[in-house]
């Protein structure tokens, strides 16, 4: 299949760097407690959630970016960025209603919002600067007590949902960004599987950034009763802007007893140019906790866009017999750099954790994985592998491997391995010589190297991302 | 079908290649033998299009085209097949994908449509067979973890899924058992027709039993210095190449 696929590649350019004429509704930069207020007030929240971002605000000015990571981040000036965009056409509504420019621009993405059109089997929550556009399926998901929309709906009609779940997993002093979006965060997804229930198709959220000078600042919930299970999606990609662009972004997944929940992503950000003008700065906090006994959380990664990186989606295992993954492939190329990998924090009896990397570098540019394990003084028998590997293409980038381990009780085992690898000359020559053209023998090796991952992801991601994979990396050999 | 002409190359400047002149008609099938570092390797990388070598001087048309403008892979496509003596591995890329990747590129350049999923099937199973792989080779990765003869059966394979015009095997003997080489100049004698060529380069006369040479070329010090019929490989191996030296040196 990948070679198909590869075969459809022909442009070397970010092919989602258009930008979409509409009106928008954008309140002037800076940040302070009237801007936390306005854009509450924009969205008619309640007193609740005023409180909650103050709250978050007002400890978000106690605090400096972070910077442990193998990353160099240039200053921010976090009063030059407006904190909110809206395209005027107010929130989700019926079909009829959105603006023909809007499903134009998710048509161009290859995300029809027309339900008949749709993705087959996938409903999706469409996502345009600060609002949701419109989320498909909805009836049909309702009809199982399935909940899944905008996160402004749900701070409507399920309050208590939110006041329940929401910075359960990620406080908003958890960090940094973290913090940022507690204050500002506009939209995003909210799901709930109820009891019991399999949820009957893909759900997926796709975010697009559109106006400029914008940060996004999204926040997606997912919550699966006891014995449900559901599988989400999420996928991301920004015009082509010479500045650079602040997502900070926070997602929290909370898993009862016996269920299952699979979060893919496929994130395609703008990376900047070949010389590393312009380009988003993806700063992402994601976790989610196994909270009850034989619950299990999957997280799948595709990084291939974002001019930095700085994201560790993490599980903490608190039931007993839970477990979670993390699947991870990586690419940077030109001036790219990421540092991204995962926590997991074994609590629960039994608890496994299986975490796999595959970074790929090219050009100049930076890939590290970063991993903590940590198992607790509670946690019997738990178990942990991961594997981290690292491939080169040329030799003017870097991979770098942070593994940490606090290990506290003495019948886990934890098990690391890393390895790192070239594509050689040799090789692209081999491949050469059978009639293989370089762009195709890099994009046969990278899927090649890359395919435990790629696996993992639903069918039509799949084929996206092997995609995107051979794109980011046409041009940096040969 | 392939003339070369006063063919030069160098690399990192050094002159490996110092006027070198052949000429393959189809249905022809040419061995190269010389001592080591003669520059045997470096005219398969150069026909092939290594670009690791710099063609500094010199001609070489392959059934009508200038093979030196043609990209590597176009080369191929083209019908050069390189056995090469020192096989790549490819880790995390199937046996399968890869060759159904190259004979999809091959049928693209040719402007025929990808091979269905049964043919390709059928295609892999029949030429595993004429060299004997283990099905086992065929669904790992590319050359990963074969031994030596693996990796030589394994281009043999590959060149029979192919089907070139031209074959070129660089010392692909070298190493094999006696079992192994038989198969392997099966696979050879299997694609002989009066269209296809083939150059194979060797050490040893042991080979030229199964594969009768129309001619064989010495190579010294990166010119053709002597050629023959298929006595002259019999000769090479009783008497070495000090005589060769000699007679090239006396000049
Ligand atoms: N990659 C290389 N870098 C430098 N010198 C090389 C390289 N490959 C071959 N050579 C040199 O070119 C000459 C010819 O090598 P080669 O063509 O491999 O000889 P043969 O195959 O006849 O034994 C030798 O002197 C060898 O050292
Ligand atoms: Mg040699």
């Amino acid at each position: 299949m990948a070679e198909d696929i590869l075969h459809e590649v022909t442009s070397a350019d970010y092919k989602y760097g258009f930008t979409t004429d509409i009106e928008t509704d954008i309140i002037p930069i800076g940040l302070s407690e009237d801007v936390v207020r306005i854009i509450s007030a924009k969205k008619n929240e309640p007193e609740w959630m005023l409180e909650y971002r103050l709250k978050a605000y007002r400890h978000w000015t106690t605090m400096t970016m972070p910077d442990w990571a193998h990353l160099n981040v240039p200053p921010i000036n976090y009063q030059s960025i407006s904190y909110y965009a809206a395209p005027k056409t107010n929130g989700p509504k019926s079909l009829d209603e959105v603006d023909p420019e809007l499903l134009k621009t998710f048509n161009k993405l290859g995300i029809p919002l027309e339900e008949q059109m749709a993705l087959s089997g996938i409903a999706v929550d469409a996502v345009m600067d600060s609002v949701s556009v419109k989320t498909t399926f909805k009836e049909v998901l309702a009809e199982k007590g399935i909940i899944f929309c905008s996160f402004s709906e749900a701070v409507e009609h399920h309050p208590d949902l939110i006041q329940k779940y929401m910075a359960s997993v990620v406080p908003v002093s958890d960090n940094f960004y973290a913090a940022l979006n507690s204050a500002v965060f506009s939209d995003g997804s909210f799901v709930y599987i109820p009891k019991g229930v399999r949820c009957p198709m893909e759900l997926s959220t796709y975010f697009r950034i559109n106006a400029s000078n914008t940060g996004q600042f999204e926040r997606t919930l997912i919550v699966a009763d006891e014995d449900s299970y559901v599988s989400y999606l999420e996928g991301c990609t920004a015009p082509t802007r010479d500045e650079n662009q602040l997502h900070a972004a926070i997602v929290e997944i909370i898993v009862m007893k016996n269920a299952e929940v699979k979060y893919s992503t496929v994130q395609n950000w703008y990376p900047g140019d070949k010389n590393g003008k312009g380009g988003v700065y993806n700063f992402v906090t994601k976790r989610g906790i196994c909270k009850g006994e034989n619950s299990k959380l999957s997280w799948t990664q595709v990084e291939t866009g974002s001019a930095i990186t700085w994201k560790y989606p993490s599980c903490i295992l608190q039931g007993d017999n839970s477990s979670a993954e993390f699947y991870s492939v990586a690419v940077t190329n030109h001036h790219q750099q990421a540092d991204t990998g995962t926590k997991m924090i074994h609590l629960g009896r039994n608890t496994r954790s299986h975490i796999l990397s595959k970074g790929i570098s090219a050009g100049v540019s930076n890939n590290s994985y970063r991993g903590l394990v940590r198992v607790g003084a509670k946690a019997e028998n738990a178990r942990n592998f991961s594997q981290c590997d690292s491939l080169l293409l040329g030799d003017k980038c870097g991979a770098h491997t942070f593994p940490y381990m606090e290990v506290n009780n003495e019948t886990a085992i934890v098990e690391h391995e890393a390895t790192t690898s070239k594509i050689s000359e040799d090789q692209i020559f081999y491949c050469n010589q059978r009639g293989i053209s370089t762009e195709d023998a890099v994009g046969l090796i990278v899927n090649g190297y890359a395919k435990e991952v790629l696996n993992k992801l639903p069918m039509e991601f799949a084929v996206e991302a092997q995609k995107l994979l051979a794109i980011t990396l046409e041009g940096s050999v040969g | 079908m392939l003339q070369i002409k006063d063919l030069h190359a160098n690399i990192n400047g050094k002159e490996i290649l110092k006027g070198l002149n052949l000429t393959v008609r189809p249905g022809e099938i040419h061995a190269i033998m010389g001592p080591n570092g003669a520059g045997k390797s470096t005219l398969s990388s150069v026909l092939t299009g290594n670009p690791v070598f710099d063609v500094t001087h010199g001609e070489v048309t392959f059934l009508g085209k200038n093979l030196l403008e043609l990209a590597p892979e176009e080369r191929a496509n083209e019908g050069i097949f390189l056995s090469f003596q020192y096989p790549v591995e490819i880790p995390g890329v199937s046996m399968v994908n890869f060759m159904r990747t190259a004979i999809n590129e091959q049928r693209k350049y040719r402007n025929l449509p990808p091979v269905s999923a049964t043919d390709f099937l059928r295609l892999m199973r029949e030429k595993k067979e004429l060299v004997e792989m283990d099905n086992k080779l065929a669904n790992r990765s590319v050359n990963e973890g074969f031994s030596g003869g693996e990796k030589k059966r394994n281009e043999i394979f590959q060149m029979a899924m192919l089907e070139p015009r031209l074959s070129i095997l660089d010392e692909t003997d070298s190493g094999l058992d006696i079992d192994a080489l038989r198969i392997v100049a099966n696979g050879v004698n299997k694609l002989k027709s009066p269209e296809n060529a083939s150059i194979i380069i060797t050490h040893y006369q042991r080979l030229l039993e199964y594969i009768v040479p129309d001619f064989v070329h010495v190579l010294y010090d990166g010119r053709i210095v002597k050629s023959g019929d298929k006595t002259l490989a019999l000769e090479l191996e009783n008497k070495g190449y000090d005589w060769i030296k000699q007679e090239v040196e006396g000049k």
